[in-house]
């Protein structure tokens, strides 16, 4: 089943979560105004990008790297025989133009470059389609989402969708218990990693960006990055608080009895 | 007589009236007007006040399902609703992604209201561009131990499994007799 929607409404940083979360395979095609850009995904990891239909091709993609020249570009559009990135990919390690290295590199910095783009879009229609995976001949070159995400979100600017994001800043936080977010292969910036030293489900984020300092746009706008990576949740903070609002007032259930809640159990099953 | 109650709250046009409608025992009191906002959207009618659904289970006990109103601006009657609520159930449109921030806000509050159990009925899953609940629940934002259930509001069966999973959330945390 497809996921359609619109980044007004649904960005780019929570298509990411989702797919990274969910660990999804597919193609995610967002078309803006006047650009469309695919995005590829094995198993919640970035594997290709194209803009506007084109990838740039290997040769296009180690030409803008800087690993091959003009000349050496030229000579092997004219020698080979195949337009299939990993033929090509072979016969240019062959050739002694470049390393595997270079190509791993270079097609990296391509999908990056166009991912990163994506961010900047705050308009435009997305649709996800499962198990589309680019073709057979494609380099494909897997990239862990989490920082992806982290960089995404250190480019927000609008607060009033972080304010709709996370309106209270009396929660807490605390972290995911996902065994494979290793918090170390994450970049952080220093920020980051003074909020995350405080990351307990004792301190509120109000009382996090208090010790450090920091805005309300601030601190909203680190948690946001790290709950969309994955790496945080947020939860009703323990131990003494200040008193809620009157209005806010969170109020204990009523004392209802267990045998009265299996008499509504039992009717509802006969229902 | 004892009367208990459950709370239906989600966002504009998401299914809450028809959720209730699908499992009350009565016709479903609707306090509904014509809508003043939200143009682009086809209801011409909403819930300003609240739906009012009952389920009897004999003389000494009645559960009452009270829908919130889907609109923003009447949203001050939502604590007054949640006021000795044994529980909540948010339902969300699955096909309307662009209702899904209301979505999380609506049930950040709620979870402020009250400490008390709470479901996710993923609604409207007879339709194709439905989003399925596991991919709702991490565009919601809820946690693993959260039951997001697939629901389709006018399906009294379905209406039913959601209801139950409240009650058997419900009855985990209900001390013995």
């Amino acid at each position: 089943m497809a996921l359609k929607g619109n980044l007004k409404d649904f960005n780019v940083t929570q298509l990411f979560n989702l797919i990274n979360l969910a660990r999804k395979t597919g193609s995610l095609t967002i078309e803006g105004p006047d650009r469309k850009v695919e995005v590829c995904f094995k198993e919640g990891k970035l594997v290709t990008a194209s803009l506007n239909g084109q990838n740039g091709g290997l040769i296009g993609m180690l030409q803008k790297a800087g690993k091959i020249t003009a000349e050496q570009s030229r000579v092997v559009r004219d020698r080979s025989e195949t337009s299939a990135d990993k033929e090509l990919g072979l016969l240019l390690i062959n050739a002694g133009y470049v390393t595997q290295d270079d190509i791993v590199q270079s097609v990296r910095a391509h999908t990056l470059d166009v991912v990163y783009l994506l961010f900047t879009w705050t308009d435009g229609s997305f649709r996800f389609e499962p198990n589309r995976l680019p073709s057979e001949g494609a380099i494909t070159v897997p990239i862990n989402l989490e920082n992806i995400i982290m960089e995404g979100s250190r480019r927000v600017r609008e607060y009033e969708m972080l304010q709709s994001e996370l309106p209270h800043l009396d929660m807490a936080l605390r972290f995911t218990e996902r065994p494979d977010a290793k918090l170390r292969d994450i970049n952080l910036t220093v920020e980051e990693w003074r909020v995350i030293s405080f990351i307990n489900p004792r301190n509120t984020m109000r009382q996090i960006a208090k010790a450090n300092s920091m805005s309300d746009f601030k601190i909203r706008r680190i948690v946001y990055g790290l709950l969309s990576a994955g790496l945080v949740e947020l939860v009703m903070p323990e131990g003494p608080q200040e008193a809620p609002r009157v209005s806010e007032a969170v109020s204990a259930p009523p004392p209802v009895k267990r045998s009265l809640i299996l008499r509504l159990i039992d009717k509802v099953k006969r229902m | 007589m004892e009367t208990v109650k459950i709370v239906v709250a989600g966002p504009f046009n998401a299914g809450k009236t028809e959720f209730i409608s699908s499992i009350s025992e009565i016709d479903v009191v609707s306090t509904e007007q014509k809508i003043t906002d939200n143009p682009g959207v086809e209801k011409d009618q909403t819930t300003v006040a609240m739906d009012f659904g009952r389920i009897t289970v004999d003389k000494e006990l009645v559960l009452y399902l009270y829908g919130t109103p889907g609109q923003k601006r009447f949203d001050f009657m939502w604590d007054i609703l949640s006021e000795g609520m044994l529980g909540f159930v948010v339902v969300v449109d699955s096909a309307r992604p662009e209702t899904f921030r209301e979505a999380k806000t609506i049930l950040n509050r709620f979870r402020r209201y009250a400490t008390t159990p709470y479901v996710i009925a993923a609604n409207k899953q007879d339709i194709e561009d439905a989003w399925p609940p596991e991919d709702l629940r991490i565009a919601l934002r809820v946690s693993s131990n959260t039951k997001v259930l697939s629901c389709i509001a006018t399906d009294r069966e379905s209406v039913r499994r959601v209801v139950l999973e409240l009650l058997y959330s419900i009855v985990d945390l209900a001390p013995e007799d």
